[in-house]
């Protein structure tokens, strides 16, 4: 029984990390069709900036629950800076280029990310457990969870609301979903389609570094840590359907839940699982769970 | 970028010290007929720089050549090190990254020998990446001494001519971690390992299994998990130790996955229901001080760091580290100025032996075989690999965090010697562990 109790648990406390950070990774290939690999950077730079301003806060001995609130602002904050930048200054050069070459280019400014982090922060992990090891821990049948780890599945949870509602209840999704269909016809209608790309580019940045502020508090938060999670983010939505966020939810449970099955079960295979259940997905439904087949343009 | 400010302020510091040693030679030139100048000794550094690996290992390791050149090159390391360079040549060191994947590093080797003229190479704290980079030193005839890397696998599986490694392996680190809980736990019923899925790790946990196996045969394996290497995220594993009843959970990790299993292994209770033992610890306990619970059972590879004796040249070591870098030298640092002391004493050797004239790299390799030198921690014999593989004296002992001080300790230090913790000369780790560790001699 406590293996089935780890099993569910530790797939929805991997599931809501994935989730947080495939999400803006499929926003921006659904309504931009940018396969963005600099969101690897957002995350790493998510991840540096909260473990930066956690130790600020706490060098001075606030209260702890303001320390989330120093997470989300740090977050809010740097992915607004870099989402801006590279919106600004690169991606609206190369709207409307192949795709090819806009990949490359992410890939090539997630590279040089990954040194400009080295200047800013040097090369020593950083560590800011205090709102991960101040959270405390509560038992389940036995097995001691983690309060924050849990709070992570409540904020992934009322994420998956909030982006669902603001899709579908409010102006701005409503164009959103209009640009996802069909970009020349809803700039054909007076969509302001830079103004949307500029806007989701913002939020899927801000999306990005939130997932990396939201681990910094469990991790040493060191170079290099943003290779690893893009790789994952792209399984997630890979198996999801490219720029569907039911599709980023789904694939992160499926992930999250398989990847506990196997590290309780068969720990050998835990890797394997992963890219295993993506392959399987891949060779039934190519274009993932929750992606339309897309008709071809004449 | 880091890696270039890095060589570039290294270029400074190295022309500092040759313009030191220069001044009294020329001094000297003007009232004596002009000697022929030693042309220097170059000297490739291969460690991570960046990356994951680079704060805990790297940056050590980097920090600890640079003070060893700089030293030597000014003669000014102690006894029985005193005369300057490699027999007189000044080092001339190269700093490469580690960062990258084992082909990339095998590139860079071949750079750094055959574009560079590279006269040596000192690297690597990946055992993968000094398993891929082994064949291709010998294909090149290039010295190579590796000052890090644990897999026991380097000189087992092949004679190896110009590879030295002055560090011992990770069958040491295993056997004595296996000693050690047994005498805290002499009846331990079962046990867990958790260790990161390359060779490394797959070698700790496996020369783990064994030297329990052979010292307390009814002691069984609960979990054995092998993550990824840089996972970072170990709830589920976490969860899957506490659903053992195991009272001991191995573990080889380092780097961040080192520090990040800790904190989140603690924030779960899962030190409160077993004691954990890791091999490569003192790399984390002065980075999380009170985040380790006391009991903890730490290993530095040797016996460095807080568990080193206190001789003339370990205090030295630790003055100028301290003094240079204000921070404490862990076991990385300890490996590579181990690795540039068995260097140069090879060198100074062989020079020697041909009456003071630089000797060639085949005659480096010949004193190198075999040799016997001191460590700032302990006596090195390359006395296993056919003399090109170290062994040492290795030490073990207990977190605990002393709140008074607000300092991270180690107590209750074991030291095992060399031939109580190391398969003979004969013998391969895994057939000597198989065998039961015969010849072995604790007392």
């Amino acid at each position: 029984m406590i293996t089935v109790i780890a099993i569910v648990t530790d797939g929805l406390v991997y599931a809501a990390w994935l989730f947080v950070v495939a999400i803006g990774l499929t926003l921006i290939f659904g309504v931009m069709k940018i396969l963005n690999v600099a969101h690897g950077a957002f995350y790493a730079f998510g991840a540096y900036a909260a473990a930066t301003a956690i130790g600020l806060y706490f060098d001075r001995g606030w209260p702890v629950v303001g320390g989330y609130l120093a997470i989300a602002t740090a977050a809010i904050a740097i992915g607004l800076v870099m989402g801006y930048i590279l919106e600004r200054v690169f991606l609206r050069r190369v709207y409307g280029r192949d795709e090819v070459v806009v990949v490359l280019i992410t890939y090539a400014l997630f590279l040089i990310l990954e040194d400009v982090l080295i200047l800013i922060w040097g090369t020593d992990g950083r560590s800011a457990y205090q709102p991960y090891t101040e959270a405390g821990s509560f038992t389940v049948g036995g097995l001691p969870l983690s309060v924050y780890d849990i709070g992570l599945v409540g904020f992934a949870g009322l994420l998956a609301i909030a982006s669902s509602l603001a899709i579908k209840r409010t102006t701005f999704g409503r164009l959103l979903t209009a640009v996802i269909y069909d970009r020349e016809t809803a700039a054909a209608f007076g969509v302001n389609v830079t103004r949307v790309y500029t806007v989701t580019f913002l939020v899927g940045a801000v999306l990005g570094a939130l997932g990396g502020a939201l681990t910094a508090p469990k991790i040493s938060v060191t170079p290099g840590l943003g290779v690893e999670v893009i790789v994952l983010a792209f399984a997630v939505v890979a198996i999801g359907g490219m720029g569907s966020m039911e599709g980023a939810l789904v694939g992160a449970l499926i992930v999250g839940l398989f990847r506990a099955g196997a590290v309780h079960l068969i720990p050998q295979l835990e890797l394997f699982s992963i890219y295993a259940v993506m392959a399987l997905v891949l060779v039934f439904r190519p274009q993932g769970l929750f992606s339309r087949a897309q008709p071809r343009k004449i | 970028m880091q890696g270039t400010s890095i060589r570039a302020c290294l270029a400074r510091k190295v022309s500092a010290a040759l313009l030191f040693t220069a001044l009294p030679i020329a001094a000297v030139a003007q009232t004596t007929p002009a000697a022929p100048a030693v042309p220097p000794v170059k000297l490739g550094i291969v460690t991570f720089l960046t990356g994951p690996a680079a704060g805990p290992f790297g940056i050590p390791g980097r920090n600890s050549a640079e003070i060893m050149i700089e030293m030597l090159n000014a003669g000014k390391v102690p006894a029985p090190y005193a005369t300057p360079g490699l027999a007189g040549a000044p080092i001339l060191p190269k700093f490469v990254d580690e960062a990258g994947s084992s082909a990339n590093q095998v590139t860079e080797f071949r750079n750094l020998v055959q574009r560079d003229g590279m006269n040596a190479v000192v690297g690597y704290i990946s055992s993968g990446n000094c398993l891929a980079v082994a064949p291709v030193a010998e294909e090149l005839k290039a010295l190579t001494v590796f000052w890090d890397c644990g897999t026991p696998r380097i000189f087992e599986e092949k004679p190896l001519k110009y590879v030295f490694r002055a560090t011992p392996h990770a069958t040491m680190d295993n056997v004595a971690a296996a000693r050690y809980v047994l005498k805290k736990f002499p009846d331990l019923a079962s046990f867990s390992g958790i260790n990161q899925n390359y060779a490394w790790g797959q070698d700790s946990w496996r020369d783990f299994v064994a030297a329990m196996k052979a010292l307390a045969p009814k002691a069984t394996v609960d979990k054995e998990l092998l993550p990824k290497l840089f996972a970072g995220e170990f709830g589920a594993e976490i969860s899957a130790l506490l659903t053992t009843n195991s009272k001991v959970v191995h573990s080889s990790f380092w780097n961040g996955d080192l520090e990040s299993f800790i904190v989140q292994n603690g924030a779960r209770g899962l030190p409160a229901r077993s004691t954990m033992v890791y091999t490569a610890g003192e790399t984390a306990m002065f980075r999380l001080g009170a985040k380790i619970p006391d009991g903890t059972i730490i290993g530095a590879r040797g016996p460095h760091g807080v568990m080193a004796p206190d001789t003339p040249l370990n205090k030295w070591f630790r003055g100028v580290y301290e003094d240079r870098f204000a921070t404490s030298p862990t076991y990385p640092a300890y490996h590579m100025a181990q690795s540039i002391l068995g260097l140069k004493s090879a060198w100074d050797k062989a020079a020697a032996a041909k009456g003071g004239q630089q000797p060639s790299i085949d005659e480096v390799v010949k004193a190198f075989e075999g040799l016997e030198f001191e460590g700032p921690s302990a006596k090195i014999r390359m006395a296993i690999g056919n003399g090109h593989q170290g062994i040492a004296d290795i030490a073990y002992g207990s977190f605990r965090f002393n709140k008074a001080e607000g300092k991270a300790e180690i107590v209750d230090i074991v030291r095992y010697p060399a031939e109580c913790v190391n398969p003979p000369a004969n013998m391969t780790s895994t057939a000597w562990l198989e065998a039961g560790m015969p010849g072995a001699k604790c007392n």
